[in-house]
């Protein structure tokens, strides 16, 4: 069924899905204290000034470590998670799955203030571990939807069949299930790296007087006179998503390519 | 030798092995999540003393949050606010997951969908902000309107709940629209046409149809906006300014600033039992809606 | 056939799950050298059979032979047996060679000879110069194919096939069961083969087990199994029977005497009455193709009986008639092969059925 209105209102939505976007390269370049119209002129003031700033290198140190420390667990734990719930039934199957994916449900802040409790009751300063011990745990749900599919779509006689032909159960899953999975294992780290790096009230809350990339820049969003330079490390963060992404795609294209498959589309 | 054999044996099953896989991500969960959630909850049944807590069992936090008129207003705002937001990303997502599942090629779909994910992929603090700039004083839209002579005072759109809703809505969309979009998908191409054979229009095709096999998604996406745009910390900062706050400010200004453990549990504990309370309806009422699909 | 050591042995298997007891207790052997069906409905338990040899599933008690050695200790990839899938199970990130040569990653010997067995492996499932080939880009007849070669390439003592044919056409599926008996004749290992098509049992094997319910009901040859079921559940599973309540007159030496409903007074020999009925009924089994209908002056060489045609089904080498005897009510199917100046038949005119005693099988 076809209504032509639709169309022309898929475009009116994309442009403003993207009409936050496109404003920041223009103002990441433009020659004025005031983010407003009309534009000044061009610089690159603004990118010289990102560049030499040491607390928000810091923050960008901080949350590297932070998202792929994050990303790495996040996934090693999430296939050990989908692999247990595509292949084995066990009691309380259902809870122990349900108990690993709630913080899909639940507000990051409950998730935040809890950990805070708990570990400033036991004693652990707070630091760029404890960011790591409260994105590992917001992570692994969406690590386990991808990592689920991924497993899901293993036909299990392909590990039968290696079994079958005399491997051991490990030269199995290193021969044939990680190969078969390793599309899903990509995009699970692809997608835990981008959900930490981005995360800010877990950080905000754990982080103590460590920097991360998200609360540098919600702390600096205060003052008028760093915007011009937010505006410029968004756009790189931006352009750097985006080539993170088209990276991704090709992958997920390629792996779906090489396998026979039929493109079902979308990460998510 | 028996006990090694039985040992020998239950290793072998099925049910070991899933034990086993399992426990390190739900060991994980069970210290970082349900240990700490435990924790919340107890301390809200605990006294506050300065900077400590006193273990000793009370009610009155929960007497204390829930006479608040402050926490009252908070949490209904926050409540309805949310609302709005999901009603909102829900309506407007509707017609894009409806438009690429049936009116954009095969091949053409995963480049739409690439294309509505990409800005979901880029800072979330910036994205709030970029709102700032275009609904702000003399932001993008009011100096656009002045350049152009429409206006002579500057409109005041921030600062507001619908200037909040625009914003999450934003910040939301995709994860509306992909749940709506694989409903969509699922549905068999051959029961519109049957639902067209037997008579009906396209409209009412539609409507007793493809709405109805499309709920699940619906449903889907209405919990996964709602749940976390009502503890959402950013957007009422940023662009309200700190003038209409949510339940999330609240309890970080319990937590955080004036550090009353027990009380901020308590918060804690009331908002994530209104938000579970909240869902659990709202599943109850689309019961009928889930129990069709496989 | 001459007398051939045994390759399989099972002793009183049981498999539950949970409570769902899926074997039965399965005693039978199979020989080596043999071409071995499992044949039964879905859910009958034949795949898990199948399984307990290859080592994927654990046996509840009793215990499984290969070659006279205990298997209940020894894992899937140490058995002497090698499988093909149903889905085939061609690895698809791996050319058609890396599939076949998989298994000859743990042996001894140099690139190069592997090589050469490959492509031997290769060459005798007919799929020579398609090694550098992409596994997903194959037919479904030539993924049966390579599934073959990386089975057989490892020299296994028995070839578990688990409804090796099911994923393909009506022609391809012949064609291959023609090529699988060559196979197997050229390699001349034991082939066990998992199937619910009845009639690619009896093309192809040369003794079929017939399971239901998770136990073996007839073990014999493909005749044997067709002439003289033990069962009405193994003969309404094999083929077409067609069934009449019978009545026992008495027994005599080598004859039983019987009153056949539509048929009469008939005698038959004690041979004929192997079928054991469930249900206390007894009743008398003979195949559509056991009957002839007789045209005007053609005279029976046995027996006849009058009846009328009810329905007439045309399959152009065949015509299938389903004719009601005089005096029963249920109609019986008789197959009559077109000849050349015989015209088919119109349903709703009389006719003579021409029968003997000696196809009946008695079921009681």
């Amino acid at each position: 069924m076809k209504f032509p209105a639709l169309r022309t209102y898929a475009y009116l939505y994309l442009l403003f899905l993207y009409a936050p976007i496109i404003l920041l390269p223009i103002f990441a370049f433009n020659d004025g204290t005031i983010i407003a119209f009309p534009l000044k002129g061009f610089t690159v003031e603004w990118f010289r000034q990102m560049a030499a700033n040491t607390t928000l290198r810091t923050a960008v140190e901080n949350s590297l470590i932070i998202a792929l420390s994050s990303a790495i667990f996040a996934t090693t734990l999430g296939i050990f998670a989908a692999r247990a719930a595509t292949r084995f039934s066990f009691p309380g199957k259902a809870g122990i799955i349900g108990l690993i994916m709630l913080p899909l449900v639940l507000p990051e802040i409950i998730v935040a203030v809890s950990l805070l409790v708990v570990l400033l009751g036991i004693g652990v300063t707070l630091s760029v571990f404890t960011v790591i011990l409260g994105h590992v745990l917001i992570c692994t749900p969406y690590a386990i939807a991808i990592l689920n599919t991924a497993f899901n779509a293993l036909d299990r006689s392909l590990e039968e069949a290696s079994y079958d032909l005399g491997e051991t159960k490990w030269s199995t899953f290193r021969l044939i299930t990680l190969p078969l999975v390793m599309p899903g294992v990509i995009s699970s780290l692809l997608m835990s790296f981008t959900i930490s790096l981005d995360e800010f009230i877990i950080a905000f809350f754990l982080a103590g007087n460590e920097p991360t990339l998200p609360t540098y820049i919600f702390s600096q969003l205060r003052f008028p006179k760093q915007i011009p330079m937010i505006m410029a490390l968004g756009t790189c963060l931006v352009a750097a998503s985006i080539v993170l992404l088209t990276i991704a795609e090709y992958f997920r294209r390629r792996g779906i390519a090489k396998t026979g498959g039929t493109d079902t589309g979308g990460f998510l | 030798m028996a006990k090694a054999n039985r040992w020998r044996r239950m290793t072998r099953t099925e049910a070991f092995s899933g034990y086993m896989l399992v426990s390190p991500t739900a060991l994980y969960a069970l210290l970082l999540l349900a240990a700490p959630l435990a924790t919340i909850v107890a301390f809200s049944f605990f006294k506050d003393g300065y900077l400590t807590v006193i273990h000793e069992f009370t009610l009155q936090n929960y007497i204390d949050t829930w006479s608040d008129e402050v926490f009252r207003a908070i949490l209904t705002r926050s409540l309805f606010v949310s609302g709005m937001v999901t009603l909102t990303t829900v309506l407007i997502a509707f017609p894009i997951a409806y438009y690429i599942s049936f009116n954009v090629s095969p091949a053409m779909k995963s480049r739409w969908l690439f294309l509505i994910t990409i800005p979901f992929w880029t800072s979330y603090l910036i994205r709030v902000f970029l709102w700032k700039v275009i609904l702000g004083f003399n932001g993008v839209i009011n100096s656009s309107l002045d350049i152009v002579g429409l206006i002579d005072q500057p409109l005041n759109m921030l600062n507001n709940v619908q200037a909040i809703v625009v914003t999450l809505a934003h910040a939301y969309a995709p994860f509306a629209i992909l749940p709506i979009f694989v409903a969509l998908e699922k549905i068999d191409r051959s029961l519109l046409e049957a639902g067209q054979d037997l008579g009906e229009s396209r409209l009412m095709t539609f409507w007793r149809v493809t709405l109805p096999l499309a709920m699940p998604g619906v449903v889907a996406a209405v919990l996964i906006v709602f749940i976390p745009t009502i503890g959402d910390y950013v957007t009422p900062q940023l662009i309200g300014g700190g003038k209409v706050p949510m339940v999330a400010n609240l309890i970080q200004a319990r937590m955080l600033d004036l550090d009353n453990k027990p009380m901020g549990s308590a918060i804690a504990v009331s908002a994530m039992a209104i938000v579970t309370l909240v869902s659990l309806v709202f599943l109850f009422l689309n019961r009928r809606f889930l129990r069709v699909q496989k | 056939m001459t007398t051939r050591p045994t390759m399989i042995e099972f002793q009183d298997v049981h498999k539950y799950y949970g409570d769902y007891h899926a074997l039965r207790g399965i005693n039978a052997t199979i020989k080596a050298g043999e071409f071995f069906s499992l044949l039964g409905p879905s859910g009958c338990g034949k795949t898990t059979l199948l399984r307990t040899i290859a080592g994927f599933e654990d046996i509840s008690s009793g215990a499984v032979m290969i070659d006279g050695k205990h298997m209940e200790h020894v894992p899937a990839n140490q058995r002497p047996t090698n499988m093909v899938f149903q889905s085939y199970a061609i690895f698809p990130h791996l050319t058609v060679e890396q599939n076949v040569g998989f298994g000859l990653r743990r042996e001894a010997g140099t690139t190069e000879e592997k090589a050469r067995r490959v492509e031997e492996a290769l060459e005798m499932v007919n799929l020579k110069g398609y090694g550098r080939r992409a596994a997903h880009a194959l037919s479904g007849g030539q993924r049966q194919r390579v599934a073959l070669a990386r089975a057989l390439i490892l020299k296994p003592k028995v070839l578990l096939l688990d409804e090796p044919l099911s994923a393909l056409d009506k022609k391809m599926r012949e064609q291959m069961q023609v090529e699988l008996i060559k196979l197997q004749r050229q390699v001349g290992i034991t082939f066990v083969l998992v199937t619910h098509d009845q009639e690619e049992a009896l093309v192809m094997s040369d003794r079929i087990a017939v399971m239901f319910e998770g136990e073996i009901l007839q073990l014999a040859e493909p005749e044997v199994l067709y002439r003289r079921p033990n069962s009405r559940q193994v003969a309404e599973f094999i083929g077409v029977m067609n069934f009449l309540p019978a009545f026992v007159l008495g027994e005599a030496g080598d004859t039983v005497q019987l009153e056949v409903a539509g048929l009469g007074r008939v005698d038959i020999e004690a041979a004929q009455s192997t079928g054991r009925a469930t249900d206390g009924t007894v009743s008398v089994g003979f195949r559509p193709e056991t009957l002839t209908i007789l045209y005007d002056g053609q005279k029976a060489m046995d027996r006849e009986t009058p009846g009328t045609i009810e329905e007439v089904v045309y399959y152009g080498d065949m015509t299938y008639y389903d004719v009601r005897l005089d005096g029963v009510e249920k109609v019986v199917r008789i197959s009559m092969r077109n000849v050349f100046g015989r015209p088919v038949l119109e349903y709703g005119s009389r006719t003579r059925v021409a029968w003997s005693a000696g196809a009946l099988v008695l079921f009681r």
